[in-house]
């Protein structure tokens, strides 16, 4: 497949490097203000694609990709979009566009970003039922997990419930917080110096990831469980019943730890409800991950329960659950 | 068990003893909760709380003796007073499951509070944190209106203020629901703490992570 890939942070830049392994040509790649596109002369020797190695040094070195305008990157000849700029809230702008875009000339779109599948689900489908293209989005969900394709291979209406610890920067800080004894302040900040917190953390400590991916899940289950579209509850954000870490205090986790319990920041989704908050689970359990992993724990009808942990982040991760959608669409 | 049988008046205050040796008695009771074997009369053991006013020990048997229970003993703990300052009875009876149902439903239609009706009525046991200015806002009134919703009783606390009274503090609490009613008591505290500004960190219950 030849693959257009616009945004190139962690996750874009090792989609664009690990492409070759999976099969796939990049034929374009955007950041937020250049691009640079094949012309099947600068590619790799016999490959009509761009060459990985120089579109990641030179973002490296100067901060672009190319000399070309982003736009020229959407308007390439490629078979695949794969969104990976920055997840934005509201009307999920400028990934949303990017996403139709792709459909509207009858091209497949995989998403990294959280945003469009999040905020804005239903204008999506209808964009998917006005297209020959599709959309695919597992890597917005547990980054490496396949939470969304083990969903849909189970079959949405036989899943009642899916669950987990779905924020690995928010599971690091509440594991040395147990681990430690201390505080959430002190505990912050190491996470800050190992690059496992960002300077502000509020998007993961607030709980507004997790509750991304939930509302993300709750879709999948939502429109997976009818024939008619028109039928199916849309969920967004604003539905998502979210507490976050920020004020847990060190004297309740030892308190839990005391009684063989610990304190995680779970995620829970059905085809009616998303909630996010802290909760106690048993110290040794199955949803008590350590560090930066994540766990989907997934409640069906007939098969029982099923989890599945890993990595949750990370940019070669990510993009493995990128390419991974990238070959479904084959 | 057997010999239990026979020194009634003992047996009976025992509950579990008492059911199961009732149901060992019945040729077709399927399992010793009486479950399957609906028409069995078991033995059942309910503890009440009472005002100590004259007349209440008589108004929370009638309820009983109305509804088809066969009174087998009664123990007043006079001399004993409960946390609220009310006085603990047990009250030793014979029913069939469907009639105990209707003789709790009376017992508490009567505003009679029945901290405790036979082993299963506090069937679910579960664990929770509270965080916040517990001591500020007065841990015991949290703790007795806790208490006071119908569907669960605090069986442990575990306090933790390492800033002193005045800072954040935790708490764990076990409490004790009623079988099936382990959402209602959750959702009780998070009214509760909703309104004195707590946090609350629940179990993740129905998951046996």
């Amino acid at each position: 497949m030849r693959l257009a890939v616009i945004g190139a942070g962690a996750v874009g830049r090792s989609v664009v490097e690990l492409a070759g392994e999976y099969g796939h040509e990049v034929v374009a790649v955007a950041d937020s203000s250049s691009a640079t596109v094949a012309d099947g002369t600068d590619g790799r020797a016999g490959g009509i694609g761009v060459d990985p190695d120089a579109v990641v040094a030179r973002k490296a070195e100067r901060g672009i990709v190319g000399d070309a305008d982003p736009d020229d990157a959407l308007a390439a000849d490629y078979d695949v979009l794969v969104e990976a700029t920055p997840t934005t809230l509201g009307d999920a702008e400028p990934g949303f566009s990017h996403v139709t875009a792709a459909l509207e000339r009858d091209r497949h779109a995989v998403l990294a970003n959280k945003g469009p599948v999040a905020e804005r689900f239903g204008d999506l489908r209808a964009a998917v039922d006005d297209s020959d293209g599709e959309i695919r989005f597992e890597a917005t969900v547990g980054g490496a997990i396949p939470a969304v394709s083990t969903v849909e291979d189970i079959e949405p209406g036989h899943v009642t419930a899916v669950r987990g610890v779905l924020n690995g920067t928010a599971n690091f800080i509440l594991t040395r917080m147990a681990a430690e004894g201390l505080d959430y302040d002190h505990v912050l900040a190491e996470a800050q110096d190992l690059g496992v917190a960002e300077a502000d953390p509020s998007f993961d400590v607030d709980g507004t990831d997790a509750a991304l991916k939930c509302v993300i899940l709750a879709n999948v289950l939502s429109f997976g469980a009818v024939d008619d579209p028109d039928a199916a509850r849309e969920f967004t954000l604003a539905d998502a019943d979210v507490s976050g870490i920020r004020d847990v205090p060190g004297s309740a986790l030892r308190l839990a730890a005391e009684d063989g319990r610990t304190v995680r920041l779970i995620g829970e989704a059905t085809g009616e409800t998303v909630r996010v908050a802290p909760r106690l689970v048993p110290e040794n359990g199955t949803l008590a991950v350590s560090g930066t992993q994540n766990i989907v724990q997934i409640e069906t009808t007939h098969a029982g329960r099923l989890n599945i942990s890993g990595r949750g982040a990370g940019g070669p991760e990510t993009a493995s659950a990128v390419l991974g959608d990238v070959g479904r669409l084959e | 068990m057997s010999d239990r049988r026979d020194g009634a008046p003992e047996a009976a205050l025992d509950a579990e003893d008492a059911a199961d040796s009732a149901a060992a008695g019945s040729a077709d009771a399927a399992s010793p909760d009486g479950g399957h074997a609906a028409a069995a009369p078991s033995t059942h053991t309910v503890r009440l709380e009472l005002v100590d006013e004259p007349g209440q020990l008589l108004a929370a048997l009638h309820p009983i003796a109305d509804n088809g229970g066969n009174l087998l003993s009664i123990y007043h703990e006079r001399g004993n007073k409960t946390p609220r300052g009310r006085i603990p009875v047990e009250v030793d009876f014979e029913a069939t499951p469907e009639r105990f149902e209707e003789i709790v439903d009376a017992l508490r239609s009567e505003g009679v509070n029945v901290m405790q009706a036979g082993t299963e009525r506090y069937a679910e046991e579960v664990t929770l944190l509270l965080f916040g200015h517990l001591i500020d806002t007065d841990l015991s009134d949290t703790l007795s209106r806790i208490e006071a919703c119908e569907s669960a009783s605090v069986a442990d606390v575990s306090l933790a203020a390492p800033q002193g009274t005045e800072e954040v503090s935790s708490a764990r609490l076990r409490l004790e629901a009623r079988a099936g009613e382990t959402d209602a008591a959750l959702a009780a505290v998070r009214e509760l703490a909703d309104e004195k500004e707590l946090r609350v960190v629940e179990p993740l219950t129905g998951v046996d992570a």
